[in-house]
């Protein structure tokens, strides 16, 4: 089955992901999108969300991304962030915490309209995550 | 001549002092291990940065719009130099090194008849440069009592240099660190991150070979990674200054730890010698006063 593509999630600090996926979803500025092999080459932007990478061997990981940036080049996919966690490590206060500061932060008055987009995004996420 | 006590003296001192440097080299060489590893893994993020900016400079065709950033003003006046350094001495050339490196640049900057401008991390390199520089330095910060220094205080430095190019206060912008090559050398290095240098350079290499798609449109993107390429450079740099200066404290205390033993041998065949020549003398003088007799 040749339908892999190589994914690599890195870290300021680390390589978090390093693997072989079938299919990734990115959550990307302008809405979910989803890549498969040979997809054009694209660069794009993340704004809050979830990236799902389903592996070779059929098990699924997931990632809580705040921002980065994606490229899709010649079938290697590369994903930077500086605030990316993988689900399981991510605890009930961390997301308590995280919605408490995204409420504080919309309730600001003078938000230009992409920051508010962004949070508006971020908050969405946060009420999904099931722990 | 020194006394036989003064000698006595200095031996357990410079012992005592052998005893210290052995040790901060053995916490160096932990640290040491942990830093490089830091530094190694934190490469990939900031050459993959480049890469992405480099493909996305690539397809700019409206030069004239693009994001200060990456053109600069169209100026060349106003130099800032982020000059990265320890906040702890005891650690050889190191902290020299980058400002040696930096003055030989100040000095070019100020004969050409420009603005200098200073922005020091780190307090050592405060200290040193605030004597020749001081009328320069425009802001001062140092990571003292930090245990690790985290990407948000990259990010919180690469805020502040954002926030005086906006408000135009500077035109070119050069950073200057350490580069850990291994435990004996490091190189220092200034790199410029404002405008992008590498990236000039490269770009008249190769003209674009394969196109991308992107999501927002390109200049949008850029406006936006710009600024947070800055922060990864600077926290780059943090990378590599950590993992030299415990190499650089590693090296420094492996020589004084030497030194010192050198002393001592020295220091105990002079207590020796002394000592048999006060028991000559003293023999001399029962043997010439029984002679007398």
């Amino acid at each position: 089955m040749e339908n892999n593509f190589k994914v690599e999630i890195i870290s300021p600090e680390k390589i978090i992901f390093s693997d072989n996926s079938t299919q990734v979803t990115i959550p990307s500025y302008e809405g979910e999108m989803s890549i498969l092999k040979n997809h054009i080459s694209i660069i794009t932007f993340l704004r809050p969300g979830i990236i799902i990478t389903n592996k070779d061997d059929g098990k699924i990981e997931k990632f809580f991304v705040e921002d980065g940036i994606a490229e899709f080049n010649t079938n290697t996919l590369i994903i930077l962030s500086s605030s990316i966690l993988n689900i399981k490590e991510l605890s009930k206060d961390f997301i308590d915490n995280l919605s408490k500061i995204t409420q504080d932060k919309l309730s600001q008055k003078d938000l230009l309209d992409h920051d508010r987009y962004v949070l508006n995004c971020k908050l969405d996420v946060l009420k999904e995550i099931r722990i | 001549m020194p006394s036989l006590d003064d000698l006595k003296k200095r031996i357990s001192s410079v012992k005592s002092t052998q005893k210290i440097t052995k040790a901060m080299k053995m916490v160096a060489a932990a640290k040491l291990r942990k830093a490089q590893e830091n530094a190694e893994k934190g490469r990939p993020f900031s050459e993959k940065m480049n890469n992405i900016i480099l493909n996305l400079s690539k397809s700019i065709v409206d030069k004239d719009n693009a994001s200060k950033f990456l053109v600069g003003t169209g100026k060349n006046n106003i130099h800032l130099c982020v000059v990265i350094t320890a906040d702890r001495g005891l650690c050889g050339g190191f902290n020299t090194n980058i400002c040696r490196k930096a003055k030989n640049y100040f000095d070019q900057i100020i004969k050409d008849g420009k603005t200098l401008k200073i922005f020091t991390v780190g307090s050592k390199g405060h200290d040193q440069l605030k004597r020749a520089y001081g009328s320069y330095i425009i802001e001062k910060v140092n990571f003292k009592g930090f245990r690790k220094i985290t990407y948000n205080e990259a990010e919180e430095i690469g805020n502040k240099i954002i926030k005086l190019f906006q408000e135009e206060q500077f035109d070119v912008c050069k950073i200057f660190y350490n580069k850990f090559k291994n435990v004996i050398t490091q190189i220092p290095q200034s790199q410029q991150i404002i405008p992008i240098e590498s990236i000039k350079k490269e770009q008249e290499e190769k003209k674009s070979e394969n196109f991308y798609e992107f999501e927002p449109e390109e200049n949008e993107i850029l406006d936006n990674l710009l600024p947070r390429n800055i922060s990864t450079q600077i926290f780059k740099a943090f990378l590599e200054n950590a993992a030299s200066e415990q190499g650089s404290r590693m090296t420094a205390m492996d020589n004084a730890t030497r030194n010192a033993g050198d002393l001592v041998d020295k220091l105990t065949i002079t207590y020796n010698r002394s000592r048999q020549a006060a028991i000559t003398k003293e023999l001399i003088e029962i043997i010439s006063g029984a002679e007398s007799l």
